[in-house]
């Protein structure tokens, strides 16, 4: 009997382990660095470039002469180096790599801390800095120490107008900051397998808000079904069914939306709770919740209505826009007054776009509420894509009606 | 790895971006990262480091992979972190960078001096003795060696 993470990594939980990396990625911002490290390493030499990217997507397009240079000269490296390179609109990161890139099973490192969102297609996903990349770009292996696990039991399915982000908001609640630190969360249980592929991937996404090192879904019929529509076969993951002192019980029919109220992510209350908080900026996008399906959601609620308060929406990628333009999803948001960045990060860590102003007051879709992190004496509230589009057509935070 | 110099006293679970903010990471000058350290937090804290021991409450850097963090710390002149538990990714990037980090529960007193003896596996403090959590084998390779960068210089 063994968890995911030590059947990938090959080792028993607490042993180190050096292991071949499947797929490494650096954003504009880690790779700078990352360029930095490797040069002074004074390196001459590179690892299988094809299992190395480049993805921009932090500050997109360049927000000045400074961010310009830097990414021209990672730019530059990438395309001379022949690593894979997705330039300025492409999208997220971690979105990119959830098109068709990342397989089960794989070892994923990224220079990100949400590289853990793409445990959901039953990888081993997650984030190191920028020297640990550069060593990676040099020889193609990292140590890993293999993590204990904790097990997320669901039951049940999802009611009313709750979504994966109010499970992922929930479980963060019940974890704290730290609940999970060094660990992995295995998203086992009969509720697993209710949940779609964007579903999974926001859960796993916010695995680092418990201070996990990897959030994991075992790959099943619905990871199977979401590759073979991009033409990739792979077979499904045998669950062994643990269970530990420590693992968490959620039953999926007992969430209800929820938000995450400044300045951390695991202070939890209702929605209910909060109604009628005024807001200045509605936010939805990110590697979180950015996702055509989110866009489609969002859409769903606002259509034919105004919004009553900025609401700035950024595709999670070029794919997510072409899709919403195409069925007209994006038509729908621009309709009742929403503003539409390029595909990338937004204002999610207020490095150039969509920052607030002292004592402003967003509900974001995001992942993090940190004090001023989307701008100086701002505050953030975190909640699903419902809740974001009821409040946003009334400029307070509002319950979402049922679908 | 031997130091001392006076506690500077932080809570439990001190993010990156309280470390560094998003606003300062675009660039390449190191002298930028340690001059805005902390800046969120307390705006006179940076003036205070050098030669400091940070001792901190638990979760210490938790939140973003941005190794400005761990870099805007120890080019501030601090010699040394100490607390309970520190989030992963900080963890790895101080060592890789060469910025000692203690795992230990020491109760802080604002400018008491802190001593560490790493390789004999001890840190004191305000009259408390602590047994310091080794460090992985490779890891204390790489944080003697200076940080990651010159292990691979000496090893690649």
């Amino acid at each position: 009997m063994s968890t995911l993470s030590e059947q990938i990594l090959g080792g028993c939980a607490g042993e180190y382990v050096d292991r071949a990396v499947d797929r490494a990625y650096v954003h504009d911002g880690t790779g700078v660095l990352t360029l930095e490290a490797w040069k002074s390493i004074g390196a001459d030499r590179l690892a299988d470039a094809s299992r190395l990217y480049v993805l921009f997507d932090h500050i997109v397009p360049a927000n000045n002469s400074t961010t310009a240079t830097l990414q021209h000269e990672l730019r530059d490296f990438a395309c001379s180096s022949f690593l894979n390179f997705s330039d300025v609109g492409g999208g997220i990161c971690h979105q990119l790599m959830s098109e068709g890139v990342v397989r089960p099973g794989e070892v994923v490192v990224g220079a990100d801390s949400h590289t853990c969102t793409l445990g959901a297609f039953g990888a081993f996903a997650t984030g190191v800095g920028a020297t640990d990349m550069a060593a990676i770009w040099l020889t193609g292996e990292t140590w890993f120490r293999v993590p204990e696990t904790i097990g997320v039991h669901l039951s049940g399915s999802l009611q009313g107008a709750a979504e994966a982000k109010d499970i992922a908001l929930t479980y963060v609640g019940k974890l704290g900051t730290d609940g999970a630190s060094y660990k992995a969360l295995e998203f086992v249980g009969d509720g697993a397998g209710t949940l779609s592929m964007d579903d999974r991937l926001v859960l796993c996404n916010m695995a680092v808000e418990t201070g996990a090192k990897a959030g994991m879904f075992y790959a099943d019929s619905v990871t199977v079904r979401y590759l073979a529509e991009r033409d990739i076969v792979v077979a499904k993951q045998e669950v062994e069914p643990l269970t530990r002192p420590g693992d968490l019980e959620i039953d999926l029919s007992d969430i209800v939306p929820v938000v995450s109220v400044p300045h951390r992510v695991d202070t939890i209350k209702t929605v209910r709770d909060l109604t009628g908080l005024p807001l200045d900026q509605v936010f939805v996008g990110t590697c979180t919740n950015g996702r055509y399906s989110d866009l489609e959601r969002f859409a769903r609620i606002v259509k034919g209505k105004k919004v009553a308060v900025r609401t700035i929406i950024v595709p999670a990628s070029r794919e997510t826009l072409a899709r919403a333009i195409r069925t007209g999803v994006l038509a729908t948001l621009v309709e009742s007054g929403c503003t539409i960045g390029t595909p990338g990060c937004g204002p999610c860590l207020g490095s150039h776009m969509g920052v607030l102003g002292e004592g402003e007051v967003c509900l974001s879709t995001a992942n993090r509420n940190f004090r001023n992190r989307m701008g100086v004496g701002g505050e953030i509230y975190l909640s699903s894509v419902a809740t974001a589009a009821a409040s946003a057509l009334v400029g307070e935070i509002t319950e979402p009606e049922v679908a | 790895m031997i130091g001392e110099g006076p506690g500077v006293c932080l809570g439990p679970d001190i993010d990156t971006d309280v470390v560094i903010a998003g606003r300062y990471l675009r660039t390449k000058d190191r002298s930028v990262w340690a001059e805005h350290v902390f800046e969120d937090f307390d705006p006179n804290l940076a003036r205070r480091l050098k030669g400091s021991v940070i001792v901190a409450g638990k979760n210490f850097g938790c939140g973003s992979s941005r190794e400005q963090a761990a870099i805007a710390i120890r080019e501030a002149g601090v010699i040394a972190v100490v607390a309970p538990s520190f989030a992963r990714i900080f963890f790895r990037n101080a060592i890789n960078i060469g910025l000692p980090l203690i795992e230990c529960d020491l109760p802080c007193v604002e400018g008491k001096n802190v001593r560490f003896d790493i390789r004999a596996g001890w840190v004191k403090a305000a009259g408390k003795r602590c047994t310091i959590q080794p460090l992985s084998p490779r890891m204390q390779e790489i944080l003697s060696a200076g940080g990651l960068v010159e292990y691979w210089r000496k090893h690649g």
